[in-house]
């Protein structure tokens, strides 16, 4: 049954204190380099009150907000990737003794208990895409296991979107409907808490909460509403994944190489990338060796490298694996696409790329405009075209 | 728990040198637990490491029934693979496996084999050649085609030599640059098509190497009504973790590492049609 209560803002504080007395380690959103981001929360009083975001494509600004409220902000450039699937993280390390034998140890996985407040629906259905593919293959990941089982995680409800949200067009949100162990909806005099799991519930019961009212439900529902309102990207009709794999050879992909850098921002903060890269390092006495995996990206040429030629070479390619996998090939491998509606990848974009009006544009049948698929590109659009291989061709 | 990444000690119990940039190492687990209860099918790969190097996927050429020791025929490409070569007998390195999903030898029996294989797409292939002739009783015809960029890059010459030994096999080389000393044919592996009669509804094609080379054969097969379930094709992709994790090895929605290195032509179609996917 849900367990719904009224939390009244000034006993607000008490929800960390109930956390830190239950051995967390709390995590909240608060303002660092200009934008929100999740750090170690001491007191409500590091949270971003009355603070708001505007996202646009390339564009986020923090700026003062009318309302008295912590959480009146849409999404920062972190979800939960980094608590979870950390940017680097070590794997295992060798050792070569004197007569040259060799020893490998398991680095093991680290994780302290960790609550997290402030956390979004999108953050949420990313998480469970990510703990399909790193607990749920052939081989469970211990390390994300340890950093996901110390997780407790308190979301929020939206009740503004940025202009970059889409998240009614992926299905999932703006309200909160799993993952979480509790939610809240803020309000101007406090908080509708609602628990979702047994431990979420015990917390809620040693909070000093009040009866919540009907008016302060319809108060929640109308900001997840609101929230919903504001939202007008949407994504093509029917089936992506067959429209992405019918666009393979559009002509429109050449037209990203003209705007995308390459830089791999979106995939920095896309919640849902996992692609990585296994580094070595050796101690300077070349004893010790140490062997640990960190965040890659597809849009690296490196990314696609085997010996000598690199698969993807150019641009437009690697803009077509990160979009074709997304919101195409995804669903195959995981039964869902891959995209969860945050707008990261459109807001911290340098060049203002959009998701929405990329697949949009994909999704038309090509017109007759010159335009080079990209694997007909010639030479000079690419500076590694001239020494383009076929793989194994060396 | 483990996390499937950790490499085990191996130790180096032969090396051969195959050409001036290739070489064979015959590893074995230092533990013999791990050892004897190694198994690996035919065409599957695994993870060689040298710590502070790195790791580099290699597929197994030795037969699946061989229990005492692990072959890799390696060349030298890259910093790690240079390394590997400086290996002598009794040198240590790291071991992980095997992985992937290898050559349907059990489908294919019953069937004449078609063998095209380009470069050093002849490793791969060489463990699935020289499975089939230990198993001869259970396979029709064999074609062997094996082309080379130069004629200095064609390795086991002697086991080219020897294959040619056995009934109703036969063996095609060619390089796209020839020497003096190459008896053989010069020019793309596809000459050899018009000679070679094949029953589409009784036969299994199997290839390895360069994409260019394997999608010019497939073309020829479908033109000859071979079924796109009956060809198949060992891809190559960058791998960092051998498990479907790492994302690197992706072609269309397939995991390279997990789902392949083998795949039916009838799985890869849609990708194979167009570059850089």
């Amino acid at each position: 049954m849900k367990v719904q209560r009224f939390l009244p803002r000034d006993r607000f504080p008490s929800l960390l204190d109930r956390l830190s007395e239950a051995g967390y380690d709390i995590l909240g959103p608060q303002v660092r380099d200009h934008a929100i981001v999740f750090d170690t929360l001491a007191s409500v009083d590091q949270l971003p009150l009355g603070i708001t975001d505007e996202q646009a494509p390339g564009h986020y600004r923090l700026s003062a907000s009318s309302s008295g409220r912590y959480f009146d902000w849409a999404t920062g450039p972190q979800a939960l990737k980094p608590l979870t699937f950390v940017p680097r993280e070590p794997l295992w390390t060798s050792e070569t003794r004197d007569d040259g034998t060799l020893v490998f140890r398991e680095s093991p996985p680290e994780a302290r208990p960790t609550a997290v407040i402030g956390v979004r629906a999108c953050d949420l259905a990313a998480l469970a895409i990510h703990d399909r593919h790193f607990l749920h293959g052939a081989v469970p990941d211990p390390h994300y296991r340890a950093r996901r089982e110390s997780l407790f995680l308190i979301a929020v409800n939206c009740s503004r979107s940025a202009d970059t949200c889409f998240c009614i067009a992926t299905g999932d949100g703006p309200r909160v409907r799993y993952g979480h162990d509790l939610a809240l909806s803020e309000l101007d005099d406090g908080f509708v808490v609602e628990a979702h799991t047994g431990r979420g519930r015990d917390l809620l019961d040693s909070l000093a909460t009040t009866e919540v009212t009907l008016d302060q439900l319809q108060a929640a529902e109308a900001g997840s509403a609101q929230a919903a309102d504001q939202q007008h990207r949407r994504l093509p009709a029917g089936s992506l994944p067959d429209q992405l794999q019918a666009a393979v050879a559009h002509p429109h992909w050449q037209d990203l190489n003209d705007r995308c850098l390459t830089c791999g921002n979106c995939t920095s903060v896309c919640p849902t990338c996992f692609c990585q890269t296994h580094v070595d390092e050796r101690s300077l006495d070349g004893r010790e060796a140490h062997h640990a995996r960190q965040w890659e990206t597809c849009f690296n040429p490196d990314h696609s490298y085997i010996h000598g030629v690199t698969i993807r070479a150019e641009r437009p390619q690697r803009y077509r694996q990160w979009l074709t996998h997304k919101f195409g090939t995804w669903v195959e491998q995981f039964g869902r696409s891959g995209c969860v509606g945050c707008g990261r990848c459109i807001t911290w974009c340098p060049v203002g790329i959009d998701v929405t009006e990329e697949l949009a544009a994909l999704c038309q049948a090509p017109d007759t405009a010159p335009g080079q698929a990209p694997d007909t590109a010639p030479g000079p659009v690419s500076g590694a075209a001239p020494d383009r291989q076929e793989p194994g061709d060396d | 728990m483990t996390s499937g990444l950790l490499p085990h000690e191996a130790e180096v119990v032969d090396r051969q040198d195959e050409t001036p940039d290739m070489f064979s190492l015959r590893l074995r687990f230092t533990d013999p637990e791990i050892q004897t209860t190694y198994r690996f099918a035919l065409g599957q790969f695994n993870m060689l490491c040298l710590p502070g190097l790195g790791e580099v996927p290699i597929s197994i050429v030795s037969d699946p029934d061989d229990r005492h020791a692990i072959d890799h025929t390696i060349r030298q490409v890259g910093s790690l693979t240079r390394n590997l070569g400086r290996l002598e007998v009794g040198d240590r390195l790291g071991l992980r496996g095997p992985y992937g999903r290898g050559w349907p030898a059990e489908t294919a029996e019953g069937t004449d084999l078609l063998i095209v294989t380009g470069g050093l797409g002849c490793a791969p292939s060489v463990s699935l050649i020289e499975y089939a002739l230990r198993r001869r009783s259970r396979y029709g015809r064999i074609h062997i085609i094996q082309g080379v960029k130069h004629a200095h890059d064609l390795i086991w010459r002697e086991r080219y030599s020897a294959w040619r030994q056995h009934p109703d096999v036969e063996v095609y080389l060619t390089a796209d640059t020839g020497d003096t000393f190459w008896p053989f044919h010069v020019g793309p592996v596809t000459q050899f098509f018009e000679r070679i009669a094949i029953d589409p509804a009784h036969c299994s094609v199997f290839l390895c190497g360069p994409e260019g080379m394997m999608r010019t054969v497939i073309q020829e097969m479908v033109r000859r009504d071979v079924p796109a379930g009956r060809i198949w094709l060992s891809m190559e992709r960058n791998m960092h973790c051998a498990l479907g994790s790492c994302g690197r090895c992706q072609l269309g929605p397939k995991f390279v590492c997990r789902d392949g290195p083998v795949f039916s032509y009838a799985e890869l179609a849609p990708y194979l049609a167009h570059k850089g996917v």
